[in-house]
Order: structure tokens, then sequence, then C-alpha cells
């Protein structure tokens, strides 16, 4: 009767978001963050080991670009990840709007300073890799511009969820600062097709063959997976932290208003 | 092996930057595990 009366209720959560909810009590989310994260972290690091060793040591080099190629081991699975986590970040906004999920804001916020983190790296590294092979650390280029603007897209989001007084509107601004910011999602990855760039075209897609030698193609598909592991144990090691902080916050309001009440009464 | 100077410097932003933001990570989440274990208890008293 009672289950019933919830599902019907008005105050219950929408059909698609019932599944989400499961994991909005922050208790269970930690048991489950607590069970996963070693796990993902070692996985992350073994990846990541293997293939960096594989790229930097043994896999060949290239007939046109020397050892410099060997830059695309991190600088690949950067900027895949900087593209990858800018729409993890939308879809956190979208879920927190949406659904009001009460996981999902601290989820954008914590995604974005990693984000922002592996875009950085991917702006410093193609800058290193650039310069041997373009004589140029930059040139304005549509991939490169279109990158750095999803770097100013993470810090933007990053100043405008600290920028309230209440976190929540601060939550709503970054929200939807992320989901107009998507569109230059489609802009990085089409840049080198719609206009003449220095930057090469895509060698790897989902739907085709790969252009690139397999002895280099498995050094970087290593390094990819590991770094994708090692963004998720990040972002879900910092949004564990996060709901301990709220946790301390509410304890803290909690033990104010006992206090206050406590001296009104007293007094 | 050429272009040795810019090779060493991309992997080591790789893996400093991610380092550096995974020992931040590790030590928010063990002080606020602390802080919050302290504050229940005094809660508790």
């Amino acid at each position: 009767m009672l289950r019933a009366m919830s599902a019907s209720s008005p105050l219950a959560p929408p059909r698609g978001a019932r599944g989400l909810h499961r994991f909005a009590n922050p208790g269970r989310f930690l048991r489950l963050a607590g069970r996963v994260l070693p796990w993902l972290t070692a996985a992350g690091l073994t990846l990541s080991a293997v293939g960096l060793v594989w790229g930097l040591f043994f896999a060949p080099a290239d007939w046109q670009q020397g050892d410099a190629v060997r830059i695309m081991y991190v600088h690949v699975p950067a900027a895949w990840l900087a593209s990858a986590g800018y729409f993890a970040l939308a879809i956190a906004s979208a879920v927190a709007l949406v659904w009001r999920h009460p996981l999902a804001d601290l989820a954008a916020v914590e995604i974005a300073p990693v984000g922002a983190a592996f875009t950085a790296i991917c702006l410093i590294t193609g800058s290193l890799w650039g310069k041997p092979m373009w004589g140029a650390w930059w040139v304005w280029d549509a991939r490169l511009t279109s990158v750095l603007v999803l770097f100013f897209l993470y810090l933007g989001h990053i100043a405008l969820t600290r920028a309230f007084d209440s976190p929540e509107r601060g939550y709503r601004a970054g929200a939807i600062l992320a989901l107009v910011g998507v569109v230059n999602l489609p802009i990085i990855k089409f840049s080198v097709d719609w206009w003449n760039t220095l930057h090469q075209p895509a060698t790897i897609s989902l739907f085709g063959a790969p252009t690139m030698y397999i002895g280099m193609l498995w050094p970087l598909v290593f390094t990819a997976l590991g770094a994708t592991l090692i963004f998720a144990a990040l972002v879900l090691a910092r949004l564990s932290a996060a709901v301990l902080e709220r946790r301390i916050r509410a304890l803290l309001a909690a033990t104010a208003r006992d206090y206050v009440a406590e001296e009104g009464h007293l007094a | 092996m050429n272009h040795l100077p810019f090779i060493i410097a991309a992997y080591a932003v790789a893996l400093v930057v991610p380092m550096v933001f995974g020992l931040e990570a590790r030590w928010r989440l063990a002080r606020a595990r602390a802080r919050l274990a302290a504050l229940e208890t005094r809660r508790r008293r």
C-alpha cells in the first residue's frame, strides 16, 4: 500500500530518474565508491604504466615525425578525456537541472577541475609536440583554438559554481553554462574536417578501420583506457570527499541550531 | 632518440598533474573522514 502510494505520489521522482535516485543516498554511494575506488585506481595505474612504457620504449618511431610521435601516447588520451569529461559534466548538469538529483550537482562541481586539468595536459603536450613538428609552440588553428575555448569553459564553470553565496544558485548557473558549452564539442571533433588546419585529421574512428600502424595503436589503447579509469577514480574520490564535506556542513549547522535553541531556552 | 627534451617534458606533465590531483583527493577524503568521525563522536556525547 505504502509502496503504491509513493510510486504514484507527485513527490516521487520521475520514472526515468528512479534508477539514478537509488544512488542519491549518500551512505549507499559512499559504500559503493569505497568498494570501487581501489580497483579503479589499480587498474588505471597498471594500464597506464604498461601503455606508457610500451609507447616510450617499444613502439616504433614514425617515419616522418621520428620519436616525437611518442608524445601521442600522453596527448591523445588527454584530448579524448578533455572532451569526454565535458560531456560527463553536461550530463551531470542536465540530470541536476531536470531531475534535481542531489549528487549530480556535486558530480558536476567535481568533474570540472579534473576535466580542466586533462585539457591543460592536452594543450601543454600538444604545444610540446607542435614545436618540433610545426616549428611553433602555438598556432591559432581551429582545433587548438576550440580546445582552448573548452579549457575556458571548464574554468568558467569552476568560477561560476563558486561565485554565489547560495551554492544552489551557483550549481544552477554552472549547469546552464555546461549545457550551453556542449556546442563546442562537435566543433572540436569536426574542426579538422571543416577547416584547413595544421592539426592532423582523426586516425581512429568508431566505425572505420584505424589508419595507424597496429604496433602504435595498442599502446595508445592501453594509455587511453588507463587514463579514462584514472579520470573516473579522481572524480569518484573527489565526489566522495564532497559528500562527506556536505554531511560535515549539515552536522555543524545542526549543532549551531541546537546551541542557539538551548541558549534561547536558558534565557 | 630525437626530440628527447620535448618527449620527457610531455610525459612529465602528463604524470605530475594527475598525481597532484590524486594526492589532493586522497588528502581531502582522509581529512573529511577524520573530521566527520570527530563531529559525530562529539554530537553523540
